[in-house]
């Protein structure tokens, strides 16, 4: 469960000071499908970094699961992120050169979790991504872009995660592409029950989602369910 | 930021902490990965530290060998030896200088004084001058020592054939002589069997020696060759050759190494006393220590060894700076990498502990080819005959540590910079 109450995140100081986000809250429960939606400069990126903990808010309070995680240092905030958040990023999502089994398998490498558990669960998660085995142990750079995807949404769930974090996870895709990738965020909503964040700035790709919340200027201008 | 990012206690605390981390079998797979990444990169770095290790342990063995040769050669002198040599020779007022080691003070009596003296193990008497020598049909010019029995054990003088001259031979002044090897080769050509030699005759200025013995070859000091001598009595060379009672030197050994700088003071005194020398400075004598020549020698090949690591040392240093530019020029490559590593969850401490173990091992691999190679080098420099090397395990352990120690520490910056990326920046990073 996400609870963020009155976030405000501002960079730089005195005259050059800007206000990315200017006192943001909502809750979002387990198993949602969520879309933050905002033209770009609208602040969603920042919002997204801080629900992805990869920085923390100026001030307002950010409760994951209970613990509040705003005001964590760098080494704890890397520490929520391998329990309890699962990225796929726009582009650049996988290691070069390496194989589709051992990207999934990194964030498990980095909790200390054994081999032969590893492997089992990191060919779990490519299954329910929609990956078919054929492909487990060729190279990341062989692969198509929505087989990228795919494989990054496998590396996302594989660590048991309480959120996956999408980062315009369709950006750079064709729409045909886009729409499979998005499938795939629906069937593990819908069939794991996984609570899923989408930023984009794309109304089509956010109407996969059950709840819209679109940003503008720092502040929310409306959250509403489909 | 938080606070512990540049203090290096908490860096390598983390560092060698495991609770919840990746393994070391994880760390070493993820360091082959990278560093087969981009194999001619990687070789070429290791390179610089291959080339650094093994020239140290090559020059180093060079110059150590350099060393002992030398050393080995001045303690074939004899051991805690005092040469007594006579000074120059003086006038009255502003007179000639006949040069040191051409005056005539020198005498049986003084040297049988000495032998008188405390720690004085043995003293040997020496009337030596070049002469012309000859054999059934040839000649050669060399030097003729005239020598007391106690010679052998004090100049470490060993005999091949034969016998050497004996007290009583000295005493009644007999015509014997004890030749070096290389003598023999000149009288009696390059194949003579010193076996074959003991009994036959040569002529020392006109008279006749018969040779009883043939010396071991020592080698030479650098300064002279110590095999091409012939030794005969002291009386003999007194009386037939030189023609007057004065020795040319006084050859003496001390008790011990600890007992030689009290034996020097001691002689200096006794023979200023017997000149009825009064002043030190105007003494007609002079005595070199043994260990004196040892310790200048020492010196000089110390201060080449230590010359020749030094450059080596430099070619290390380049190295290990070749590590530091690689790792930083890995960096800046990976910087989404890194970002990406982050995301997933991977603390400073796994981000930096793998940029260092790439580090290490390139050293630590170029560090044993490195050892490899310097020590094939070294037995090739030894085996090909141009000086013989002496490999100090010690160096090769010195080296090792150096090729790891450089990891750490050229790989300190780099990893430290990477584990510090903000992931969000390193993502962005194009």
């Amino acid at each position: 469960m996400i609870e963020v109450q009155d976030i405000t995140k501002t960079y730089g100081q005195g005259d050059t000071a800007f206000a990315a986000l200017k006192g943001v809250s909502f809750r979002i429960e387990d198993g949602e499908f969520v879309a933050i939606m905002g033209p770009s400069g609208s602040g969603k990126s920042t919002l997204m970094h801080i629900l992805g903990c990869l920085d923390t808010p100026t001030s307002g309070s950010y409760h994951l699961d209970g613990k509040d995680v705003s005001k964590l240092s760098d080494e704890e905030l890397a520490d929520i992120r391998k329990d309890k958040i699962g990225f796929v990023f726009q582009a650049f999502n996988l290691l070069p050169r390496t194989s589709v089994l051992r990207n999934v398998m990194l964030p498990l490498m980095y909790a200390g979790v054994g081999e032969a558990e590893r492997d089992q669960r990191a060919r779990a998660a490519l299954e329910a991504a929609g990956l078919s085995e054929t492909h487990f142990l060729h190279k990341s750079n062989e692969l198509s872009g929505g087989q990228i995807q795919r494989v990054a949404i496998a590396r996302a769930l594989v660590g048991n995660p309480s959120l996956i974090l999408a980062d315009e996870p369709t950006g750079n895709l064709d729409t045909k592409t886009g729409e499979l990738v998005m499938d795939t965020f629906k069937k593990l909503n819908k069939e794991f029950g996984r609570t899923i964040v989408l930023i984009t700035h794309e109304p089509d790709i956010a109407q996969n989602a059950r709840r819209i919340i679109t940003i503008r200027d720092g502040e929310i201008v409306s959250d509403k369910h489909v | 930021m938080s606070p512990q990012r540049d203090d290096p206690r908490t860096f390598f605390r983390n560092f060698f902490r495991n609770q919840n981390h990746m393994t070391l079998n994880d760390t070493f797979h993820e360091t082959y990965a990278a560093l087969s990444a981009n194999k001619t990169r990687s070789g070429l770095t290791m390179l610089g530290i291959v080339i650094g290790i093994s020239s140290v342990i090559a020059l180093v063995s060079i110059g150590q060998g350099a060393t002992s040769s030398i050393q080995s050669s001045i303690n074939a002198l004899g051991s805690n030896l005092l040469l007594i040599s006579p000074g120059a020779q003086r006038t009255q007022g502003f007179g000639v200088s006949g040069g040191r080691g051409g005056a005539k003070t020198l005498t049986a009596d003084d040297a049988q004084a000495i032998s008188a003296l405390d720690n004085v193990s043995a003293v040997a008497n020496e009337v030596s001058g070049r002469y012309q020598v000859t054999a059934k049909g040839t000649n050669t010019n060399t030097t003729v020592d005239g020598v007391t029995g106690s010679y052998p054990a004090i100049r470490n003088l060993a005999i091949d054939q034969g016998d050497f001259i004996s007290d009583s031979q000295n005493d009644s002044a007999s015509k014997v002589a004890v030749i070096g090897p290389t003598v023999m080769t000149d009288l009696f050509g390059d194949d003579a069997q010193a076996a074959d030699v003991v009994g036959s005759t040569i002529r020392i200025r006109g008279a006749e020696f018969k040779v009883i013995g043939v010396t071991v070859a020592k080698g030479g000091t650098g300064f002279q060759n110590q095999d091409d001598i012939i030794y005969i009595p002291q009386q003999t060379a007194s009386r037939y050759l030189a023609g007057d009672k004065y020795l040319t030197t006084i050859d003496v050994q001390a008790a011990s190494s600890d007992a030689m700088a009290q034996v020097q003071q001691d002689i200096t005194a006794l023979l200023l006393d017997r000149h009825h020398i009064a002043d030190q400075t105007q003494a007609d004598f002079s005595v070199l220590n043994q260990a004196d020549i040892l310790a200048s020698a020492s010196s000089i090949t110390g201060t080449l060894t230590l010359l020749l690591g030094a450059i080596a040392g430099i070619s290390l240093l380049v190295g290990g700076i070749g590590i530091m530019n690689m790792m930083l020029t890995t960096v800046t490559e990976r910087t989404r990498e890194i970002g990406l590593r982050k995301a997933i969850g991977a603390r400073r401490s796994d981000i930096s502990r793998q940029f260092l173990v790439e580090a290490t091992t390139l050293t630590v691999i170029g560090g044993v080819v490195g050892i490899v190679l310097g020590v094939g080098i070294s037995l090739a420099v030894s085996i090909s005959g141009l000086i013989s090397t002496s490999l100090s395990p010690s160096a090769i352990l010195l080296a090792f540590g150096t090729s790891a120690a450089i990891g750490i520490v050229f790989g300190w910056y780099p990893a430290r910079r990477a584990a510090g990326l903000n992931p969000i920046e390193a993502l962005r990073y194009e």
